[in-house]
């Protein structure tokens, strides 16, 4: 067996997994998105056009994701940028591993969980309670806009932490150091070395935050009560509720699409503004 | 600053203590406190539907993690030689896996499997011997373990990948002028250096699996997993039971992740 062979036969259960898992499932998306709806639900082959056409009768859904997931990103990294800053060129090296990895951790836990705290501190004996204990009248913030821009901010803060802080920690500390020898103030440092420099960083962690909410399905559902639903929930109710196999399956297709677009623009965007790319990291 | 970095400290923990204090309220109400009790523990654990929804996602996740690490392990050594256009194929392939939303991944798998079923249940039917009932597909634990798997063998070669390409190759290159067969150099050499990512990875997998519930909503059938269970009850109203449940989850999650990131940037020092 020659060393090629070999790399393959080590490679094909892999593939062979993506093939069935991934590849074929997505593809089958793809094809019912032409199709029709069953009579008794499901999907009757066909290609047509008609559920493409359909997408307005959605339109709420996307309105709510795409005015929601860019904000809900902005407001996630205005939130993490002076954390990884603090992390990366204030802390003690010796404290830089475990304060990250409190950073981490919360992403890899229960969204379910945790969105499910915010019922509680949102919730009607929550902040809303405190507030009209102070004497400033009654608020509602459990299943508005601003109740589900929370509990996004706070299932997505520590992805984008990570990306920032891993730029700004390879950042060439002497360069920080030259621009202070020459005179410049620190303010002056900072925004013109320190966040030049970390232009990758935010570019990462905006792009997997912003991927992740287009997606998002639970937290609208918990903290928005139906009220604030996003595309995640109109698919639930197509495939789950009203089994409209083909109409759900356009739906699911026009949000792939978006996202690709969005993610495309945006790169270009980012590497025009910035030649030297950072490496995506999941992490 | 220091005051800013806490309080995000505070913002990012405070939700998870206050679960974690509920959990103890010895009253029936989720939101009022009333003295300490550890009542509820005792009575998740004793709740049948909790044990068998505990002992589903485990199974899955313990399935599910195995499968990744090994089959991701070997793909990630695989892909260190091989180039070309099957290499950037293969890349985009995990790539699509890590970036397409969970809930467009549940539903995909949800409606292939029904529809390849569909197609091949009378196949077995007809091709089964008289006598015995023939078996039929259906979504289950089956199509559950092989959904997480996808998943997390692609964040298993993502991480493995990124480990053996900082291991240097002159190791192995020394490795083979000492007349190591390849694969005594990958026993010997390779796997021991690989050991701290691929546990780390198994536990990430492990983790992942435990808390998905998005792909499991779609892709479970009518098996119900630990996350299931506690989103069902959340539907029907706040209880402290879900708060208990739900924080010896966390415990348990926290553990794991911190163990698996604690694993991963050791060996990203050495």
């Amino acid at each position: 067996m020659t060393q090629r062979e070999r790399n393959w036969l080590l490679v094909a259960p892999a593939a062979g997994w993506f093939l069935v898992m991934l590849v074929l499932p997505l593809s089958v998306v793809f094809i019912f998105s032409f199709g029709e709806r069953g009579a008794a639900g499901g999907y009757v082959p066909a290609f047509t056009f008609e559920q493409y056409a359909n997408l307005p009768a959605r339109f709420t859904a996307f309105q709510n994701t795409l005015i929601l997931a860019p904000l809900g990103t902005l407001a996630a990294m205005l939130i993490a940028y002076p954390l990884a800053y603090q992390l990366a060129v204030r802390t003690d090296p010796k404290w830089k591993t475990i304060l990250l990895v409190l950073v981490i951790v919360p992403f890899w836990t229960s969204i379910l969980i945790r969105s499910y705290a915010w019922i509680y501190i949102l919730g009607g004996r929550g902040i809303p309670a405190l507030i009209e204990a102070m004497g400033l009248g009654d608020v509602q913030l459990i299943y508005t806009p601003f109740a589900v821009l929370i509990g996004i901010v706070y299932g997505y803060l520590p992805l984008m932490v990570f990306p920032i802080y891993v730029s700004l920690d390879r950042l060439d500390k002497r360069l920080l150091e030259a621009s202070s020898d020459l005179g410049a103030p620190p303010l002056a440092t900072f925004f013109k070395v320190t966040v030049p420099l970390s232009i990758p960083g935010v570019a990462t962690g905006c792009m997997l935050v912003f991927i992740l909410l287009m997606g998002e399905f639970l937290i609208p559902l918990l903290l928005g009560g139906g009220k604030v639903f996003f595309v995640g929930n109109a698919l639930v109710d197509l495939f789950l509720q009203s089994r409209n196999w083909a109409f759900g399956s356009a739906v699911a297709v026009m949000l792939i699409v978006i996202m690709l677009v969005t993610v495309t623009v945006y790169m270009r965007l980012i590497a025009r503004l910035h030649t030297s790319r950072d490496d995506v990291s999941v992490m | 600053m220091r005051i800013y970095s806490f309080c995000v400290y505070l913002f990012l923990y405070t939700p998870i203590a206050i679960i974690a204090l509920f959990s103890f309220n010895a009253g029936r109400h989720a939101s009022q406190l009333q003295g300490f009790s550890g009542k509820w523990y005792g009575r998740a654990l004793d709740n049948p539907f909790v044990m068998d929804a505990l002992e589903t996602s485990f199974l899955v996740a313990f399935a599910s993690a195995t499968i990744a690490s090994v089959l991701g392990t070997l793909a990630a050594v695989g892909l260190q030689g091989i180039r070309g256009p099957a290499r950037a194929l293969f890349d985009a392939v995990i790539y699509i896996a890590v970036m397409i939303p969970g809930i467009v991944i549940g539903i995909a798998t949800l409606i292939a499997l029904v529809t390849v079923f569909d197609q091949i249940n009378p196949w077995l039917a007809a091709l089964w011997p008289e006598g015995g009932a023939p078996p039929t597909l259906s979504m289950g634990v089956g199509s559950l373990i092989a959904a997480h798997a996808m998943f997390t063998m692609a964040l298993v070669i993502i991480i493995v990948r990124a480990r053996l390409s900082s291991l240097e190759r002159e190791l192995g290159e020394a490795s083979a002028d000492l007349y190591a067969t390849p694969f005594g150099t990958f026993r010997q050499v390779t796997l021991p250096l690989l050991a701290p990512a691929i546990l780390a990875g198994f536990l990430l997998s492990f983790t992942f699996s435990f808390d998905d519930f998005i792909i499991a909503f779609f892709v479970a059938g009518s098996e119900t997993t630990l996350p299931i269970y506690i989103f069902s009850s959340i539907r029907r109203g706040v209880t402290p039971e879900i708060n208990a449940i739900g924080t010896m989850v966390m415990g348990a999650s926290l553990v794991l992740l911190i163990i698996a990131q604690l694993i991963l940037r050791r060996g990203d020092r050495r």
